[in-house]
């Protein structure tokens, strides 16, 4: 059946099979490979990208499902060749190992922000249960995100002074 | 992994949602945030041939407060259940419950009423419903029917819903200064519960102690009896056959049990 997504802010208009999933979706119909297919379990958090500015585990949501909704990939976070702020804190604290977690990881904390944006550490922990990293013990991708965090406030404070 | 085929609709509205499964039979499910369907499907553990997805009725997302009763619509997603400000000043349990359930992508997506419709006895919210003595409001094509939270999980992943009938709601009481407790043991952070309790005032209701969420009734009546907590807290898994797993066997989850209602009735404050 036909769907009708925005993805990365290009409007799409594909045929898919009802049963293909949004991770398959995104990686095989849109060529967009920075979603991955981890444990396909909703357990890991390898595939996560945002739906409408939310982020969700696109290997448990249908395609069909996201039809006439916004998709965001970590390929759609900054424009050209820029990188996002969370992207930016990543790689200056060393907030990831082997990388594969790291897509997910990366929209799962734009995600906390939007709804969080002074997050504790605790909140970013708790934050970012549902992403699994088997490299880094965590704690480097928890400091990329307080400094991204910090790093939005102070570019809001330069704004508003 | 990816499902077995199936045709999709998207129900323009309950209604047309009943038409469907009156028309389609037992072969048709209701999809709303997939977060208990869409796993079963892909280990092909369940092959519906259509689904009827009602994620996106707006009728049947939202809370609302109705007398001394908190109303939510069955497609309400947990991050909303969990944030919700009416939920957490008078039905605190509940949004807590939901703030348990799974981990944030999850909350995004699942929603009330599929999760009480699945009925996995390790799950949080039909625990956080029984112990709330809250109800579902279900609805067919003669109408609704309200069931109590105790009446409608019947067995093992099974309610008494019918095959053409859908939750529309979900109703708990209003007790802004109920005192509660909630525990959830877990190996992992996202887990399910290896054994659960929620507690507000003297009702006590457990997870995974068995094939539905249950009562733990001999804790309740010492208790109500004027039992101090640990003494009640001995009885926690008097009269429940809790399966046993990888997690653990039977002795050790009414062990978990004992220690977990103690620890829930010593939260309420």
């Amino acid at each position: 059946m036909q769907v009708e997504l925005t993805v990365n802010g290009q409007q799409r208009s594909d045929e898919v099979e009802p049963r293909l999933l949004l991770v398959h979706y995104l990686r095989e119909v849109c060529g967009l490979r920075a979603a991955n297919v981890g444990c396909d379990t909703t357990s890991c958090g390898a595939c996560t990208v945002l739906l409408n500015g939310t982020s969700v585990k696109s290997c448990t949501v249908l395609a069909v499902q996201a039809s006439g909704q916004q998709v965001t990939t970590a390929e759609g976070l900054a424009a050209d060749d820029g990188l996002h702020p969370v992207q930016a804190a990543f790689r200056q604290e060393h907030g990831l190992q082997c990388g594969f977690c790291t897509p997910g990881m990366v929209m799962a904390a734009v995600g906390l922000l939007s709804e969080n944006p002074d997050p504790t550490e605790a909140e970013v922990r708790e934050g970012l249960e549902g992403n699994f990293c088997r490299c880094t013990g965590y704690h480097n991708i928890v400091r990329a995100v307080l400094a991204a965090a910090k790093a939005a406030r102070d570019e809001q404070a330069e704004v508003g002074a | 992994m990816i499902p077995a085929p199936f045709d999709y609709v998207a129900a323009e509205s309950t209604t047309h949602a009943l038409d469907l499964l009156g028309s389609l039979g037992e072969d048709a499910k209701l999809l709303a945030g997939g977060h208990s369907l869409l796993p079963m499907m892909k280990l092909r553990l369940a092959a519906p041939s259509v689904l009827v997805d009602i994620g996106r009725l707006t009728e049947l997302t939202g809370i609302r407060a109705e007398g001394d009763e908190i109303v939510i619509g069955a497609a309400t997603p947990h991050a909303m259940l969990a944030t919700s400000e009416l939920v957490r000043a008078d039905a605190p349990l509940l949004a807590h419950s939901a703030g348990r359930v799974g981990d944030p992508q999850i909350r995004h997506r699942g929603t009330i009423g599929g999760s009480l419709a699945h009925a996995d006895p390790a799950a949080d919210l039909p625990m956080a419903l029984v112990a709330l003595g809250g109800s579902v409001d279900v609805l067919g094509r003669d109408g609704t029917r309200r069931v109590a939270a105790g009446d409608f999980f019947t067995g093992f992943f099974e309610t008494s819903l019918e095959p053409d009938e859908l939750i529309a709601a979900v109703r708990v009481p209003r007790r802004p200064g109920a005192g509660w407790g909630y525990q959830k043991f877990v190996r992992r952070a996202n887990d399910w519960a290896i054994v659960g309790v929620a507690a507000i005032d003297g009702r006590i209701a457990l997870a995974n102690m068995g094939p539905t969420p249950l009562r733990a009734r001999a804790a309740e009546q010492a208790l109500a009896g004027g039992a101090s907590v640990a003494d009640a807290a001995e009885l926690a898994a008097e009269g429940t056959e809790p399966g046993e797993d990888v997690h653990a066997d039977r002795d050790y989850r009414r062990h978990l049990a004992r220690v977990l209602v103690r620890r829930a009735l010593e939260q309420r404050t």
